[in-house]
């Protein structure tokens, strides 16, 4: 039995269509990834999955049990941790942990074991208020919260958006822990280097799933030849290349832009194109393709 | 139930560590209080009053004094003729003239009696009301004396005061503070509370939880019920300590309606939450559609009798109405639970009707 089993649903919020048709199913003990950027769907599915929002169409199941009918069940079972919950800043570390695990009819001593290797980190601050935790302490209380009551399921809904990166890159191992732990993850991110830690991906825009692979085979799945290219102006740069013959997509990649071609292009002529608009310092190599770049080509399509 | 537990524990933290809700719920009704008792009050007292007596014999002379020995009035000024009364009054020397007539005292022993005219500044119209009565009472308790002692002095009319005999307005405005102060608590407080739950985000925690909405929202009405029984406690205090408006009639009476109105009020709170997904909206809500009609149509400061019948329609909408027309009968005329049924039924039944509907908007989801 897959861990969640969604088939085929459908969400609009008047005429904002949200969601539009999305089908997949995450296996037990899997760590599944939706990457996509803000407003392609990711929260409404989120809610869907947590019963908190009926979909317009479609079913959804959660480790057997109906989103729609069996939502008592299910909300034993389901960990969440919503993209903007904030936990209750006017509460101590230890409140808000002993809150929620009374919420969800436990102790923190009960189950201290899920949330040991967390809150560890936490607990020199434990008398201090949330509301003056730093992102990244804010975020690890949150997953404590989420997980205090040991969820067979955990949703994460951009745990890591607007975290320093030494703390994502630790938030990221704590959930590879919780993985080997048994715990299904579905996590969302809007950071597509995040994507590389999932095993499988789906990547989402405008509320439909334009693929769904482990990464590196969605790497893989990269078609056409990829260049990155960078000069010492960098802004012109991008409208020049896209106007020269053969480059399909060209798009802003971190310090380089990042460029698709098709029959008929030719490196050198578009060095000596470049140069002889004036740009400097130029560099013209071509480039291993990112999870990025298949979303973007992705999405072209 | 330990989870329901929890959650109270928890709201009393929010309440108790914003130190200033704290300092507005605990310190509003003492303000309220102090404010309408003292430097709002409609009381009347040493007001400037002139007299116009073409012809000062004694008899007139006696009921200027008794005005005068009162704590009302203060005799400022004695006019010749009808013409200064204008000139008087614009150059606000005095707020009212008592006139007689020719020959005040000779006439009073004949059969058409005489006259006696009270001009007053009635651009406070409520003030002049005032003034005239008092002037009235302290006129017709001079009459009787005279017929009294003998003398036949006609007829004149006697004014008594029930319940209130000083004309203090504390009377009045006691009961509608209580019903002020506890909507505000109960209804908006309720419901601002619930709303900033959605707006945080932790809301949908709580409702992925197993625990039932209904256990979230109820743990929300007790911090605010505790506090409302707090405050009447503390308006009653002072109503009686300070203010000297005694609870006349039961106690148990008067805090039977009030707990009704408080649940009434607690259950609009959630109504109002269930409505509303922003805070600000959340006190839109209860800002103008509650406070305002309940502080100008309950019947605190205009009375519910002289309103066209539009406006009685939405009063009788309002519980405030109708707590503070029990609290009056309860509170201040003292009268047995029974004289007050008809407002404890509707208040009751009010009551009854917001929990239903607002447990039935209660949603098990987001939307």
């Amino acid at each position: 039995m897959p861990a969640v089993k969604v088939e085929n649903i459908s969400k609009s919020y008047g005429k904002t269509v949200a969601l539009d048709g999305v089908s997949f199913e995450v296996e037990q003990g899997e760590l599944f990834g939706i990457i996509g950027p803000d407003g392609a769907g990711k929260t409404s599915l989120f809610r869907i999955l947590a019963t908190l929002i009926l979909a317009d169409e479609g079913t959804v199941t959660v480790e057997g049990f109906d989103v729609v009918k069996d939502y008592k069940e299910l909300r034993k079972r389901i960990g969440y941790m919503p993209g903007r919950f904030s936990l209750y800043q006017d509460l101590s570390v230890e409140e808000n942990l002993q809150f929620f695990a009374a919420v969800f009819g436990t102790t923190i001593r009960e189950n201290y074991h899920l949330v040991g290797d967390i809150y560890k980190f936490l607990v020199p601050f434990r008398k201090r208020k949330a509301g003056k935790l730093s992102g990244g302490m804010k975020q690890k209380l949150a997953l404590c919260c989420a997980l205090i009551h040991k969820p067979d399921i955990l949703y994460l809904d951009e745990p890591t958006t607007g975290v320093d990166p030494v703390s994502r890159k630790e938030f990221w191992e704590m959930l590879k822990k919780l993985q080997r732990d048994g715990i299904t993850i579905i996590v969302s991110t809007p950071y597509m280097d995040e994507a590389n830690m999932c095993d499988r991906i789906a990547l989402i825009k405008g509320g439909r799933f334009i693929g769904i692979e482990t990464p590196e085979n969605i790497r893989r799945s990269f078609s056409v030849p990829l260049w990155a290219v960078r000069s010492g102006q960098m802004h012109r740069l991008l409208n020049d290349v896209r106007a020269f013959s053969g480059v399909k997509n060209c798009y802003a990649f971190g310090e380089t832009h990042h460029f698709t071609t098709g029959e008929g292009f030719d490196r050198d002529k578009l060095w000596s194109y470049l140069e002889g608009l004036g740009h400097t310092s130029l560099w013209l190599e071509p480039a291993e393709a990112t999870i990025e770049d298949c979303y973007m080509q992705l999405a072209k399509m | 139930m330990r989870e329901f537990g929890a959650f109270v524990k928890k709201e009393f933290f929010h309440i108790l560590r914003d130190k200033r809700t704290m300092l507005i719920v605990l310190v509003m009704p003492v303000v309220l209080i102090i404010l309408f008792g003292f430097a709002l009050s409609t009381e009347v007292r040493n007001v400037n009053i002139g007299i116009l007596a073409p012809s000062p014999d004694p008899m007139v002379r006696q009921i200027a004094d008794k005005l005068d020995a009162s704590e009302y009035f203060t005799v400022t000024q004695w006019l010749n003729t009808p013409d200064d009364i204008h000139a008087a009054m614009k150059a606000d020397e005095v707020q009212m003239v008592v006139a007689f007539g020719q020959n005040f005292s000779g006439g009073l022993l004949s059969p058409d009696g005489s006259q006696l005219q009270m001009v007053v500044d009635a651009s406070d119209a409520n003030m002049a009301q005032s003034y005239t009565s008092y002037a009235s009472g302290i006129i017709a308790a001079y009459g009787s004396e005279m017929t009294a002692m003998g003398q036949d002095t006609g007829i004149l009319s006697q004014v008594q005061f029930l319940y209130n005999p000083q004309m203090k307005s504390a009377y009045n405005f006691v009961p509608g503070i209580m019903g002020l102060i506890m909507m505000l608590i109960c209804a908006m407080m309720t419901s601002i509370s619930i709303v900033r739950e959605k707006e945080m985000g932790t809301m949908e925690v709580l409702l992925v939880s197993p625990v039932r909405p209904i256990y979230i929202v109820v743990s929300k009405m007790v911090p605010y019920f505790v506090l409302s029984c707090i405050n009447l406690a503390t308006i009653l205090l002072l109503s009686v300590f300070v203010l000297g408006v005694p609870v006349a009639g039961s106690l148990a009476a008067l805090w039977l309606v009030s707990l009704i109105y408080i649940i009434a009020n607690l259950s609009l709170g959630l109504l109002i939450s269930t409505m509303a997904q922003q805070q600000v909206i959340a006190l839109m809500f209860s800002g103008l559609l509650l406070m305002m009609p309940t502080m100008l149509l309950s019947g605190m400061v205009f009375p519910i009798e002289s309103m066209p019948w539009p406006l009685r329609g939405i009063s009788c909408i309002l519980p405030a109405r109708w707590y503070v027309a029990a609290v009056r009968k309860l509170m201040i005329q003292g009268l047995p639970m029974i004289y007050a049924w008809k407002e404890i039924v509707i208040l009751a039944s009010m009551a009854v009707v917001l929990i239903g509907t607002s447990l039935k908007k209660l949603n098990n989801r987001l939307e």
